[in-house]
């Protein structure tokens, strides 16, 4: 290795997701989604290769803020998945997420951001067909949108968290 | 800190589409990675000594496996780091398999993937902090959710063990479909005299204790300490003082009330016991049917009754009960054939379900183990069974085989020839599954010895001629159509998750597939345990089973529990949430929203207000990491800066 930080020297492999350099960062619960995502790589259901996953313990546990600022720094895409409503492992952290992200969304055209970059939908564990569905449409949608210019910012301070455990 | 990252081939299932060596290569660039080296199979014996080694030799303080999905191998390899000596909380996995290399075949863009996953897992590891667990005491008793054979097994086995075990079941008996069976297949057992046993020693047995006509009416806590309450339905008799002599039975003269035991077939009285052999042998009052109930004057069981135990003005009473572990075997219901129009749509009388022809076989139905028509009472000559009937058939959304109908329609058929040897019996079948230790040459006999007619093909058409219903279906094999006009048509109706399976489960927070059927937790290496820790499954309840299987998974799920309760303790999970009193604004919001009111005030000097998280009851979802306004609440593992930092290397 003679570059130190090859994250900003690597060169773009040359692919048809990397041609026009798509990203897409999916949430995904930890005990439906994440498990429906599993379920469908089981199954060796084909899917884009644009997404690329965080493991979250529950869709309750998703601030705002991460789809903010994944979208506002230049992520083409942002894709919450979480439990069916009533099916939740902690009983209601989706539905507080759906109510944030309702209204999240409809701050993202005050924040120069096309809505349809992001979405959000419930997969089960065991919807394995359903997740290849949702990811296919979803990284379509993304490519007919383009990259993402992000937006931009006087200054990144308000997007620093307070962190009081680090 | 110094990271080592370990990729794995997976044999062929990584390497195949992903150049592992070239993940490797780059994740040697990555801040903080000293090591990086790929593996054919990182989970094996040597593939985990080479991770152990690696952190001795290169003083490794974190760990990142790229391989399979953390839901599979994340607990073995956090044993594995944890020996090296690491807190098994210094690891992170990156999942390069289910979700890159089995779901494309681009090797260029899946590498590049698994590389963008890697350094997300890296960034993250690098602000994890070691985590410690405590021990925390369990409850050792078991709630048994269903008393049919799986839930019996279970409940036994652990009380064989010598635990306490609370046992809820929403009839009037315990014994659940098996106890409505005549025999079982393959050995023509007599159903009631294998069953019979077991049911009186759950009633015998003084550690179980058994609520039935009972429902559960809330769950709350977790693994080793869940507090339920039990919803006592009204019966109208006092259970306590009843001997179950049956007078009441007698002398009661409201006659046709539904008897939901024999699948309607019979009439049975407005208070009754079900079956001779009922455990508990209790009466109960059907208050649809009751005259008393209903405003006429009546009372007549109250006078008769030699203990006085009616009650007419019985009300439903919730107990509470605490357990420290849940075992769910609530079985499964039979399809509702009256959606097939082609077979009358449930309205022709000598068309009935495999379950009514069992009450008709049995010598504790409705008419005595003689076999009549429901019509006219009259011997059938001819009986035709059709197959498939609510299985593999997409069109009434239920595509999936339900595993028993071929080997019941066999056993049925048989026993309609020892009943009535000038009887003809036919089946029209799709193909025959039999995949069972003497399933098989069990078929065989009915064709062979017993001279069933086998006709391969689906049934179009039921129509009445007269007193027999006509049946015209192909025969796919000669390629002809066939007319059999029969004198009683048994379907072999399908099996589907017991009615209010989905209430259920959001009350015990596990998930249930798209036809209600609960889910396990992993389809081959974990059949008997759920996503939620401390709760267990057995039996139908989990996917259509014959009576062996639901045997050997209620004993499969005990086992689970008794080796839970080995234990006085559990380890607690420690990724849970923390407050930073110095950046808590005491605004409350985490209190309101946490769902486990696992958030309280905490007064410091000076009456100073603050929250405070209760480690023990918190379960880790992160609602008030996500609502705290100044962020002072941290989930830990999945902290804001954990997360972000893994968002951060996508954001380039």
């Amino acid at each position: 290795m003679t570059d130190s930080n090859p994250r900003s020297s690597a060169p773009a492999e040359d692919t048809a997701a990397n041609r026009q350099g798509i990203k897409i960062v999916g949430f995904l619960c930890n005990w439906c989604s994440y498990g429906g995502a599993d379920t469908a790589g089981v199954c060796r259901f084909k899917q884009p290769t644009d997404l690329r996953v965080v493991r979250i313990p529950c869709t309750g546990r998703m601030d705002p803020l991460f789809i903010a600022k994944s979208l506002i720094y230049g992520v083409d895409g942002v894709l919450v998945s979480g439990c069916h409503p009533r099916d939740c492992h902690y009983a209601v952290g989706n539905f507080y997420a759906r109510r944030r992200m309702e209204a999240f969304k409809a701050f993202l055209p005050f924040m120069g951001i096309d809505t349809r970059r992001f979405k959000y939908t419930w997969v089960s564990a065991s919807e394995g067909q359903q997740w290849q569905k949702v990811v296919t449409e979803f990284s379509e949608q993304i490519h007919m949108l383009g990259p993402n210019p992000g937006v931009e910012l006087r200054s990144g301070e308000i997007l620093k968290v307070s962190s009081g455990l680090k | 800190m110094r990271i080592g990252v370990f990729v794995c081939n997976c044999g062929t299932n990584i390497a195949g589409t992903v150049d592992t060596k070239k993940v490797a290569a780059e994740a040697l660039g990555f801040a903080d990675v000293v090591y990086a080296t790929n593996y054919m199979y990182t989970c094996s014996e040597p593939g985990q000594q080479e991770i152990q080694r690696a952190i001795a030799e290169q003083g490794l303080q974190g760990v990142v496996v790229a391989a399979c999905s953390p839901r599979m191998h994340e607990p073995t390899f956090r044993r594995a780091v944890e020996k090296a000596g690491l807190n098994r909380y210094m690891f992170e996995m990156a999942n390069i398999r289910e979700h890159v290399s089995w779901i494309g075949n681009d090797r260029e863009a899946n590498t590049s993937k698994a590389i963008d996953l890697v350094r997300m897992a890296v960034a993250k590891l690098r602000f994890n902090a070691p985590l410690f667990s405590s021990k925390m005491p369990v409850n050792k008793r078991l709630l048994v959710i269903g008393g049919g054979v799986a839930g019996i097994q279970a409940a036994l086995d652990c009380a064989d063990g010598g635990m306490d075990v609370v046992m809820v079941e929403r009839q009037q008996y315990i014994g659940g479909k098996m106890a409505k069976l005549d025999k079982t297949f393959p050995t023509i057992d007599c159903s009631s005299c294998i069953l019979g046993p077991k049911m009186v020693d759950v009633a015998q047995k003084e550690n179980i204790t058994l609520y039935a006509a009972s429902e559960i009416e809330s769950i709350s806590g977790y693994i080793g300490n869940f507090t339920v309450e039990i919803r006592k339905k009204t019966t109208f008799v006092n259970w306590e003082a009843c001997t179950g002599c049956g007078a009441c039975m007698e002398k009661c003269p409201s006659k046709k009330a539904a008897d939901y035991f024999n699948e309607g077939l019979g009439a049975a009285r407005a208070i009754n016991i079900p079956f001779p052999q009922a455990i508990p042998k209790k009466a109960m009052i059907d208050a649809a049917y009751c005259r008393q109930l209903n405003g006429k004057k009546c009372g007549v069981c109250a006078k008769i009754c030699p203990v006085k135990a009616i009650d007419f003005e019985m009300k439903d009473e919730i107990v509470t009960e605490k357990v420290g572990a849940i075992i769910v075997a609530t079985g499964y219901d039979l399809f509702d054939h009256a959606v097939y129009g082609e077979y009358g749509g449930g309205r022709y009388p000598d068309v009935i379900s495999g379950l009514q022809y069992e009450r008709i076989l049995s010598a504790s139905g409705p008419f005595g183990g003689h076999i009549r028509r429901p019509s006219d009472g009259k011997e059938p000559k001819e009986i035709v069974f059709i197959s498939c009937v609510g299985s593999r058939d997409a069109s009434v959304g239920r595509p999936y085989c339900s595993g028993i109908c071929c080997m019941y329609i066999a056993k049925q058929a048989i026993l309609t020839r020892d009943h009535l040897p000038e009887s003809n019996s036919y089946v029209f079948y799709m193909d025959i599954r039999s995949p069972g230790k003497n399933y098989d040459e069990f078929v065989r006999r009915a064709q062979e010895e017993y001279g069933v007619q086998y006709i391969r093909g689906r049934v179009g058409k039921i129509y009445r001629r007269g007193e027999r219903m006509v049946v015209q279906g192909a025969d796919t094999l000669l390629g002809v159509q066939v007319e059999v006009e029969a004198d009683l048509v048994v379907l072999a109706t399908g099996v589907e998750s017991s009615l209010g399976a989905g209430e259920l489960a959001e009350k015990l927070r596990i998930s249930y597939d798209q036809y209600g059927f609960y889910m396990e937790s992993h389809p081959k290496l974990r059949p008997v345990e759920t996503n939620t820790a401390g709760v267990y499954l057995a039996g139908a309840c989990q996917g259509p089973k014959d009576i062996p299987s639901s045997v050997a998974q209620g004993s499969a799920a005990a086992s689970k529990v008794q080796s839970l309760f080995a234990h006085d303790t559990i380890e607690t999970n420690p990724q849970v949430a923390l407050v930073n009193e110095r950046n808590c604004i005491a605004c409350g919001k985490c209190i309101q929203v946490c769902p486990f009111g696992a958030i309280q005030w905490k007064e410091l000097r000076g009456g100073i207000k603050k929250a405070e998280v209760l480690a023990s009851v918190c379960q880790g979802c992160g609602v008030c990491n996500a609502t705290c306004p100044p962020k002072a609440i941290q989930l830990q593992h999945a902290t804001d800066n954990q997360i972000l930092a893994e968002v951060n290397e996508l954001c380039a």
